[in-house]
């Protein structure tokens, strides 16, 4: 029972193909797969949105939006038809060529990478060997597309906004990157479904071998987390759309459905790293306990994704934006040497078979790296009181 | 050490979110068409045209002086004078408006207008839910929609309302008397003098009065809602009482 | 010649003229990403999936976005491109043929211009780091010891120029700016 539950999707998709001559079996699987996935992942986009707007008026002690439907949770339905409804503004003197490409540039890779994710056991929409790299090759690409909507409004703030997202995709792309490099060396293979079958409870252990719960695994977790952030220019690395400062950005000279586009490659970026996050660091679909196995895998799966989700609300509404060099700082003085340290960590816990003397020798390393980078990067400056010239106390009256 | 200003911010509006939830009293949104917040009696929109009684083409204070057609800075106001002439309170023929039109797209509130009007007769409404579709015609206001009873100057403006009430019940009682006088002066004229002192006791009596602003006047104050509002201002505290911009004439 | 291969060679086809003939330099940059999608895609087709999205990787993620940097901070105002000088056309004909006559001849030693008979086998990414792990450590590493010289001379060419000539870290006693 609990294992056709596990499988009903997989057994549904079977049976929809069985119905279908051969030759257009793999087509039908493809689009069948394709069009569950995006219409799930835009209905979550849509609830995301509503939730995060609620969310962080919570936070701030607002009530946020709450006329549309049921305590507010259509104002996305809402906004969708506004966005569609509204008039396509092209500047007169921007590249419409390049232009009209950007945001679909920017949300053709990103959907590309919900192909390697694994939302449950035997589902996953592309099973290749190197799911991994292909994740990431689809991430990088995104930049190019801001670029060119950077550059093709013709439009001072929007080019400024491109290099700063840029600069901090690039930047925070490294140790986005390697912090995975641990956990590729441990599962040995760069297939998503591989490393996450690597974290499964073996048979007679009650605890899962998730890579969180490792010492190297929890630095690269948060590591892995913190550059997601700014790969999603999310607060507080929202530079790329500094409202005070630049507008909004690469795509201020979007409107209407374009406009939209842009803010849903955004959110899904954010959801796509989310579940990579969750695939190699918190076990993708498997259960934390052996105990707790009759729990389909896919529940596993978005449960994780959206306690995720619900953590990058909860970061968004409490921090404010970074400046520029205090970015740059922490992605190549704090976050780029961690994540090179963790690998020759990693390598000594594989050599010492974990353990406790894995923990013995990994946790006062990671330890010491993280204080000593942090001295290093928060230490020279001192944080003192802010002395006004002309206000405040002690200026003579 | 790095990250622990990112937890405790985490934690605070982490208490914040959940709090939310279980304490009315952090929230403090104000749902505007359903709640709304009481207006301060200060606070004023655009101006609106007094007249007494139910029948502003009869009661219309506003005599056509043009005074506020002058004085508006961006010149929003536009007046026709009519060709005949009504009875005002005070029983004399006065002119009146035949046309009075004040383009509120173009009026900045600066209230000029209420302040020159010698007659009490344009006053400033707190009616701030004027969105129209039609930009030109729809926010050009003119005599009929302009011209709101007196009973709606006292319930905006109580205080205000509650001193020219009296000041206007003086001058009236002030003309009767008067009136009254010249009547018996008619009928007997060797009392001429008697009368005449008479009126000059009046004058000074009304004199005195008007400095002090919102003197309680039960007799022309039909207004509840001055006294509820403004518990200070009818307990015959008068002089105490703060002055308020609003206050004064 | 599977449809596949018939739509990636044309994306590089058409990627590579429009690189040439293009006005706009950035145009031109970016034209030359279609190139590059497309041969990842050739390489996809052929099996070859680490170096494909290896390909994606570095020429879409990286190199190509050097390249319109490059283009955006070197050009001066909003001019088109210079005009080329006719005499460089030869020297560039020269080049273009010497490089094809190579790659043609390289094939044609390697393959000998006749269909494989044995069916192919494609190596995984576990070949791959085992190859470069054993096979070819050496180049694997020489390559390691240039781009680290380079990373360090990036760096030393990004560190702030400090009076007298001396180059690295902040003299005692002087605060950065807050
Ligand atoms: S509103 Fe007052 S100032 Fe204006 S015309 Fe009428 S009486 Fe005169
Ligand atoms: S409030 Fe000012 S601008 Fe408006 S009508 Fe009166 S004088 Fe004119």
């Amino acid at each position: 029972m609990a294992a056709n539950v596990d499988q009903i999707f997989v057994h549904l998709m079977q049976m929809m193909v069985d119905r279908v001559p051969d030759a257009v079996a793999p087509w039908v699987r493809a689009a069948v797969g394709v069009g569950a996935v995006l219409g799930l992942f835009g209905l979550l986009f849509g609830l995301t949105t509503v939730c995060e707007r609620k969310g962080i008026a919570r936070m701030q002690n607002r009530l946020g939006p709450n006329r549309v439907g049921p305590f507010g949770f259509l104002q996305f339905a809402a906004d969708g038809i506004k966005s569609l409804t509204k008039e396509d503004v092209v500047p007169r003197s921007a590249d419409r060529v390049v232009h009209y490409l950007a945001p679909l540039a920017l949300l053709t890779p990103v959907v590309l990478t919900f192909l390697v994710l694994p939302f449950g056991r035997n589902m996953v929409l592309m099973h290749v060997d190197t799911g991994l790299l292909f994740f990431f090759a689809a991430g990088a690409s995104t930049e190019l597309a801001v670029f060119m909507a950077g550059w093709s409004s013709r439009n001072k703030y929007s080019l400024l906004g491109a290099m700063r997202a840029i600069a901090q995709m690039i930047s925070y792309e490294l140790p986005f990157i390697l912090s995975t490099v641990g956990v590729v060396m441990i599962a040995g293979t760069l297939s998503t479904v591989g490393i996450v079958e690597s974290q499964a409870a073996r048979p007679g252990e009650w605890l899962a071998r998730w890579n969180l719960f490792t010492p190297w695994g929890l630095a690269a977790f948060l590591l892995f987390l913190i550059a997601a952030f700014a790969e999603a220019n999310r607060s507080p690395f929202d530079l790329p759309e500094g409202e005070s400062e630049i507008v909004a950005g690469y795509f201020i000279e979007y409107s209407g459905f374009k406009f939209a586009l842009f803010f849903m490659a955004e959110y899904l970026g954010m959801f796509a790293s989310s579940g990579m996050a969750v695939t190699l660091f918190l076990g993708g679909w498997t259960a934390p306990v052996a105990a707790l196995d009759w729990i389909p895998s896919w529940l596993w799966f978005f449960g994780k994704l959206l306690a995720l989700i619900a953590l990058f609300i909860w970061v968004r509404g409490t921090t404010p934006r970074l400046r520029m060099d205090q970015l740059m700082d922490f992605a190549w003085k704090f976050m780029l040497p961690l994540a090179l340290l963790i690998l020759p960590v990693v390598a000594v816990w594989h050599y010492l078979g974990g353990g406790w003397r894995g923990w013995l020798f990994c946790t006062p390393v990671l330890a010491a790296a993280y204080v000593l980078l942090g001295r290093a990067l928060v230490g020279r400056r001192r944080i003192q009181r802010r002395v006004y010239r002309y206000a405040g106390e002690g200026v003579a009256s | 050490m790095l990250g622990v200003g990112i937890i405790k911010g985490l934690a605070e509006t982490g208490r914040n979110f959940i709090g939310s939830y279980f304490d009315r009293d952090r929230l403090v949104t104000v749902e505007y068409p359903e709640q709304r917040v009481p207006l301060r009696e200060n606070f004023r929109q655009f101006p609106f045209l007094v007249h007494d009684g139910q029948d502003a083409a009869i009661g219309l204070r506003c005599v056509a002086c043009q005074i506020c057609e002058k004085e508006c800075p961006p010149q929003c106001i536009y007046i026709e004078k009519s060709k005949d002439k009504k009875p005002d309170h005070l029983g004399k023929p006065q002119f009146f408006p035949a046309v009075f039109n004040i383009d509120i797209s173009v009026c900045m509130s600066c209230q000029i207008c209420v302040e020159v009007c010698p007659f009490d007769a344009i006053k400033m409404d707190q009616d701030f839910e004027l969105s129209t579709a039609d930009r030109f015609g729809g926010l050009l206001l003119g005599k009929t929609q302009l011209a709101r009873p007196n009973t709606h100057f006292q319930r905006i403006h109580p205080r205000e309302a509650a001193e020219i009430d009296t000041r206007r019940a003086d001058e009236r009682q002030k003309a009767e008397a008067k009136a009254k006088a010249d009547a018996e002066a008619k009928a007997k004229a060797a009392a001429a003098a008697a009368a005449g002192t008479a009126a000059a006791t009046t004058t000074a009596a009304v004199d005195a009065a008007k400095p002090v602003g919102a003197r309680p006047a039960p007799t022309t104050v039909p207004g509840p809602a001055s006294a509820r509002a403004l518990p200070g201002a009818g307990a015959g505290t008068v002089p105490a009482a703060p002055s308020e911009p609003g206050g004064q004439v | 010649m599977t449809p596949w291969f018939l739509l990636f060679g044309g994306l590089v086809v058409v990627g590579a003229l429009g690189a040439m003939a293009l006005r706009n330099p950035v145009h031109c940059g970016l034209s030359l990403v279609v190139t590059f999608v497309g041969l990842a895609g050739t390489y996809l087709d052929l099996g070859a999936d680490f170096l494909g999205l290896a390909q994606i990787l570095v020429y879409v993620g990286a190199v190509a976005i050097l390249l319109v940097f490059v283009m955006l901070l070197t050009r001066t105002g909003r001019g088109e491109s210079p005009e080329v000088r006719p005499g460089g056309w030869w020297w560039g004909g020269l080049v273009a043929a010497l490089v094809a006559v190579g790659l043609v001849g390289a094939l044609a030693s390697v393959s000998g211009w006749k269909p494989r008979s044995e069916p192919m086998t494609f190596p995984t990414v576990r070949d791959l780091g085992v190859a470069l792990m054993t096979d070819f450590v050496l180049p694997l590493q020489l390559v390691g010891v240039v781009l680290t010289a380079a990373m360090i001379g990036a760096a030393i060419l990004a560190l702030p120029e400090r009076r007298g000539g001396r180059v690295g870290r902040t003299p005692k006693g002087e605060e950065p700016e807050q």
